[in-house]
């Protein structure tokens, strides 16, 4: 099992370019630690600012430092940095259409045990609905460095939502397909569409595989990209399967499954399921027990789509 | 001849009162408060004009009490960043880039502003940038006195002290009024001179701050204060200008009738008249 965290692939990365790339900044509130991020502040102190607990001043700096040419990368808790910061994100991240990443570590219900005030599962619908503001999940450490490599060669505002516990790799070293925006297609089937994002594709994944013993073929897409989302994916999965499931660490709220259902209903291609966390303060546990309590696991996945195509499994 | 920038900050006036009649709205309290220091600022201090608006060496300016932008958008004509003509016509308009708060897609305009508290992080992320880049310009960030009971300007300002930005500025409007009444009511900060001072800034206090050659004066301190950031509290006067405004909160957000226009017009054309003779 991989014991690299997607928050320490963005480290790397940043830790790679940042000796040839003077203009890549690192701030943190506090968050050096969790965000995986020490190393660089290590590394690189003049490329490196902290701000303390202060998640208003982290955006805001950072915007600043982005004015100025800088490639700023913002890492806070998810769920402070999708709150406590929003309007920052809002009037001088995405409205002054500044270079900063935000970077949401610990997303969804990462934090577990720590309770709502610990958790993001409202950070999807918070950013997408910010004109000017980009949303990914990404799923795997792999997919997590290829994404922190492409948003390093562009200048627009973007949130990143990032897990805290290393989850099993979806992609191989050296053979990560990826495309800027584009879903990654992990599987090709008739009968259900999959679509997750972060920490729900794997689960995702071996879903199908579950329904393939059952002679249920299933597609699967890696929607890393929430917003802009695949449109053409999305279309193109209900098209040829006209039952749509969605997977996702968030509130049933404005989440995926919102965004994939406007687009089925809107082009009038099936019926969309959205699997998410309750519309309540989730249940204490691990990442995995909340998974399970709340059937976010390839059995619950796998149950939903043959309940819906009326089959047993 | 010296420019003379009483002169100047009436003719200024007129143009504001003219765009908030033309545009139905606007916050001329604020703007006849503020609107000597931004003429400071521009026309003495800063390093800015459209010839090196890009320039990364240039200096920066932050409209954090971003309401009061009538002031900075006749300023900012008057330095032929655009015309003035053109924001008569189009400000608060429909489709016009000329709104109600700072809009950075304009010319001059570095960042979007309107939500008070805002300004002073930016300026901070400014003025570490320039620092890093081994810039000598300054950074001026324009903060309101009730913006002060927002919880990020002191997330700010104990992070500019901590970094020891000594090329940051910030200047507070203190004209003593807000919305709902006087700051004193609504949240006292009378003491906030201290309360600078205790966040390990250099704090300068201009008793006229509607006066420009006080605030020129104040400037130039603030630039050779090394190791820690300034703050200016000009003790402004809120509707400066015209005794039909002067200090009267229910001209925070106002339009004049013909009556008020008249006298408003008046009043400027009397000092500005006295000014040239001074």
């Amino acid at each position: 099992m991989n014991k690299n965290p997607n928050r320490a692939a963005i480290c790397d990365v940043l830790m790679e370019q940042a000796a040839a790339d003077k203009d890549i900044v690192v701030l943190c509130s506090d968050s050096r630690g969790s965000a995986s991020l020490a190393p660089f502040a290590k590394k690189f102190p003049e490329q490196f600012v902290e701000v303390g607990i202060a998640e208003q001043n982290l955006v805001g700096i950072a915007a600043g430092l982005a004015k100025c040419g800088k490639k700023s990368f913002a890492a806070s808790p998810a769920c402070f940095l999708s709150t406590r910061s929003y309007e920052q994100a809002k009037v001088d991240v995405a409205y002054s259409d500044t270079n900063v990443k935000l970077i949401g570590i610990s997303g969804g219900i990462s934090y577990g045990a720590l309770g709502m005030s610990h958790h993001s599962a409202q950070d999807i619908a918070a950013m997408s609905a910010i004109p000017n503001m980009r949303v990914y999940l990404p799923s795997d450490r792999h997919q997590t460095r290829k994404l922190t490599e492409s948003l390093l060669k562009d200048s627009k505002p973007a949130y990143v939502r990032v897990g805290r516990n290393p989850v099993e790799d979806i992609y191989e070293e050296g053979n990560v397909p990826f495309v800027m925006n584009k879903a990654t297609v992990l599987a090709e089937g008739k009968d259900v569409a999959i679509i997750a994002c972060g920490e729900m594709v794997k689960p995702a994944k071996d879903a199908a595989e579950l329904l393939e013993k059952e002679g249920i073929k299933a597609t699967v897409l890696d929607m890393y990209c929430v917003k802009p989302i695949d449109r053409e994916a999305v279309v193109n999965a209900a098209k040829k399967c006209g039952l749509v499931i969605t997977v996702e660490e968030h509130s049933p709220y404005g989440g995926l499954g919102a965004a994939v259902s406007q687009i089925v209903a809107a082009e009038g291609l099936g019926r969309v399921i959205n699997l998410s966390l309750p519309d309540d303060p989730v249940i204490t546990g691990t990442s995995k027990e909340v998974f399970d309590y709340y059937k976010l696991n390839a059995e619950g996945i796998a149950a939903c789509a043959c309940e819906n195509l009326r089959k047993e499994l | 001849m010296t420019e003379n920038y009483k002169v100047l900050s009436y003719e200024l006036r007129k143009q504001v009162v003219d765009m908030i009649l033309e545009g139905n709205g606007g916050h001329i309290g604020g703007d006849m408060s503020v609107i000597d220091i931004l003429i400071t600022l521009y026309f003495r201090q800063m390093n800015i004009s459209p010839v090196n608006q890009d320039d990364p060496d240039r200096d920066y300016l932050i409209m954090s009490k971003g309401h009061c932008v009538e002031a900075l958008y006749v300023v900012l004509a008057k330095k032929e960043f655009f015309p003035i003509e053109k924001v008569m016509q189009e400000f608060s308009r429909f489709g016009s880039p000329f709104i109600g708060h700072p809009n950075n897609k304009l010319p001059g305009i570095e960042m979007n502003s309107g939500s008070l508290g805002h300004g002073l992080p930016v300026s901070i992320g400014i003025a570490l940038a320039n620092r890093m880049d081994g810039r000598k310009n300054r950074v001026y960030v324009i903060m309101g006195d009730g913006e002060l009971a927002e919880g990020s300007v002191w997330e700010g300002a104990m992070a500019a002290a901590m970094y020891k930005l000594d090329n940051l500025c910030a200047v507070v409007d203190r004209n003593r009024l807000q919305i709902s009444g006087g700051t004193e009511e609504v949240m006292a900060h009378d003491d906030l001179k201290e309360r600078f001072r205790s966040f390990g800034w250099h704090v300068i206090e201009v008793e006229q701050g509607n006066d420009s050659d006080a605030l020129n004066v104040a400037f130039e301190e603030a630039k050779r204060i090394k190791g820690r950031p300034a703050v200016i509290i000009a003790d402004t006067v809120k509707g400066f200008g015209s005794s039909v405004m002067e200090n009267q909160v229910s001209w925070h957000h106002h339009v004049p009738n013909d009556e008020e226009y008249a006298q408003i017009m008046k009043d400027f054309e009397e000092r500005k008249e006295a000014a040239r003779h001074e």
